[in-house]
């Protein structure tokens, strides 16, 4: 039977595949949140729990997982960022169940998640809210208004996930302008943060399966590019798609990784 | 209105499925609310962004949310929530603007909604109410709890005449006849003209109508409307709103495709703050020439 690891293994490589044969940039944060995600999807999601992905321009990833899991097909993926396709660069709407919403504008995901959250607190449903933040999303004003509100409202099944890759559009997230530390920042709002490696899937699983009393952080820490040596940590890979002799080193790279 | 809304809405309040939000605003107004949807109720703060976009989560999941503040902070300040949160998944999210046009007067330009519908019916899914008496809004909510898009609700103040009966509630109504043109007023601006148009003898009463909702399209439009334009040859739309994106345009646009096209056109419509001087929604409108003496003057 094939491991989580294994899985996510193949899983990249097809995120790859798919950036490759679409000429499609982005990947450094595709592969920073791959982890996570796949942990979420594979081992911790259930029936009544919703996800939002908030940073938009991981949607490669997103499309990756739910291939993983079969909700999508290779044919599907054949067409990401191509003519006549729904897997449009960012997320678009109300096609798969398993994409709440379309985003792509920062700091929409977590006042929706918010939103998912107080009906699931209005309506007594079960099941848990998770939306996925980039780091740089936090200088978005929306999001510190949702982060007020869901801890006003101690949204209780509200799990907030922020893929802390350290790098954003033109620059690190220190040089444009600086969130340090996210962490106190949170917790002035009131709102318990942990922090976690991004990329120990263990550690994952164990802090995406916690259930809370009230909303919570995790502040992922990941690496841009992650299990591509030329793309780790390089604010260049935010766009750049790859050429053949790029991609076939990713490739090689991948199988190098622990 | 607000108060006539306020109390129509409480009739709801009970539903499993309703949900109210305001930006913080109502006071001395939606308590009446408050106290019948209790948890349903909610309060989001000075932050329309996020209550937006939550009102969108809230529908997602089944509900219907209505979500509330001054007109310009649930349509300007929010739009991109609007835009992409609500009205590209076409969730039935209602959005309800208290004061349309200038009808916070001096408050001031930042508290004057004079491009709202224009702004909001270029997005996808949207539909736009804007009651003209306070009778018409328990019809207008029993229309938008049914509906299963977004919409955005005007409301301002109630300024229909007392000894002036109504027709029972239709989005175009004819109010008076008369020979004169055919005068076509949004929203509660209607209330004024009407007193005063009736008082003109018949020969040259203009024939008004009241339009309450938008957008329409040719089919919407009733036949007896366009048989006045024909006959009258005459056309005057009349609205608290700036040209651009407003009824003057979207009717222009209307009876061009349909070749029903006046002989003679008037737009009266808002001009933003001609002199730089701020006053009552009374003093805004005359800057405009939004009066009956003015629009009877540019009409003879």
């Amino acid at each position: 039977m094939e491991s989580l690891e294994q899985n996510i293994l193949k899983t990249k490589k097809r995120l790859l595949q798919m950036h490759f044969e679409s000429g499609v940039g982005h990947i450094g944060g595709n592969l920073s949140c791959l982890d996570s995600l796949m942990v979420l999807y594979h081992r911790v999601l259930k029936k009544d729990d919703l996800f939002v992905l908030s940073k938009g321009h991981s949607a490669g990833s997103l499309y990756s997982v739910l291939w993983s899991l079969g909700r999508l097909t290779d044919e599907d993926l054949k067409l990401f960022h191509k003519e006549h396709t729904k897997l449009s660069g960012h997320p678009s709407p109300n096609w798969i169940q398993e994409i709440t919403f379309a985003t792509g504008s920062l700091g929409h995901g977590l006042p929706l998640a918010a939103g998912l959250a107080l009906a699931k607190k209005l309506k007594k449903d079960s099941g848990r809210v998770f939306c996925l933040t980039s780091d740089g999303e936090w200088q978005e004003g929306s999001n510190w208004e949702a982060l007020i509100f869901a801890v006003h409202r101690q949204l209780d099944s509200l799990t907030l996930m922020i893929d802390s890759n350290g790098l954003q559009g033109f620059g690190t997230t220190q040089e444009v302008a600086s969130l340090n530390s996210l962490k106190e920042k949170f917790l002035s709002f009131g709102m318990p943060v942990e922090e976690i490696d991004g990329h120990d899937l263990k550690a994952l699983e164990k802090t995406w399966g916690k259930k809370t009393r009230g909303p919570r952080a995790v502040i992922a820490h990941t690496e841009k590019g992650r299990g591509v040596s030329f793309m780790k940590n390089k604010m260049e890979w935010h766009y750049l798609p790859m050429n053949e002799s790029q991609y076939r080193q990713a490739l090689v790279d991948l199988d190098k990784e622990p | 209105m607000r108060n006539i809304f306020c109390d129509t809405l409480v009739k709801y309040a009970a539903s499993p499925d309703f949900v109210f939000l305001t930006g913080d605003l109502g006071y001395n107004a939606l308590e009446p609310l408050q106290k019948a949807a209790g948890d349903r109720f909610i309060n989001a703060g000075i932050a329309e962004q996020n209550m937006v976009s939550v009102a969108a989560g809230l529908a997602h999941q089944g509900l219907k949310p209505w979500a509330y503040s001054i007109a310009p902070f649930i349509y300007a300040r929010p739009l991109e929530q609007v835009r992409n949160d609500v009205c590209l998944h076409d969730l039935p999210v209602k959005l309800v603007g208290n004061g349309g046009g200038y009808a916070y007067g001096v408050m001031g330009g930042s508290h004057h909604a004079i491009e709202d519908y224009g702004i909001l019916l270029s997005l996808l899914n949207m539909r736009v109410f804007v009651p003209a008496f306070g009778l018409d809004i328990p019809p207008m909510v029993e229309k938008l709890l049914h509906l299963t898009h977004p919409a955005y609700f005007r409301l301002g103040r109630d300024e229909k005449p007392k000894d002036l009966d109504i027709p029972g509630y239709a989005p175009w109504r004819k109010i008076l006849t008369g020979q004169g043109p055919t005068i076509l007023v949004a929203g509660p601006l209607a209330g004024g003209l009407l007193g005063a148009f009736k008082e003109i003898p018949d020969a040259k009463r203009p024939n008004t109508w009241v339009l309450t909702e938008l957008p329409f399209e040719t089919k919407t439009i009733p036949d007896e409307f366009l048989r006045d334009i024909a006959k009258s040859g005459h056309l005057a739309v009349v609205e608290e709103h700036v040209a651009h994106g407003g009824v003057g345009e979207m009717l222009g646009r209307v009876l061009l495709l349909t070749g029903k096209n006046p002989k003679r056109f008037s737009h009266f419509c808002a001009q933003g703050y001609l002199t730089g001087y701020y006053g009552s929604q009374n003093f805004h409108r005359k800057e405009c020439g939004l009066t009956a003496e003015n629009i009877l003057k540019e009409l003879e």
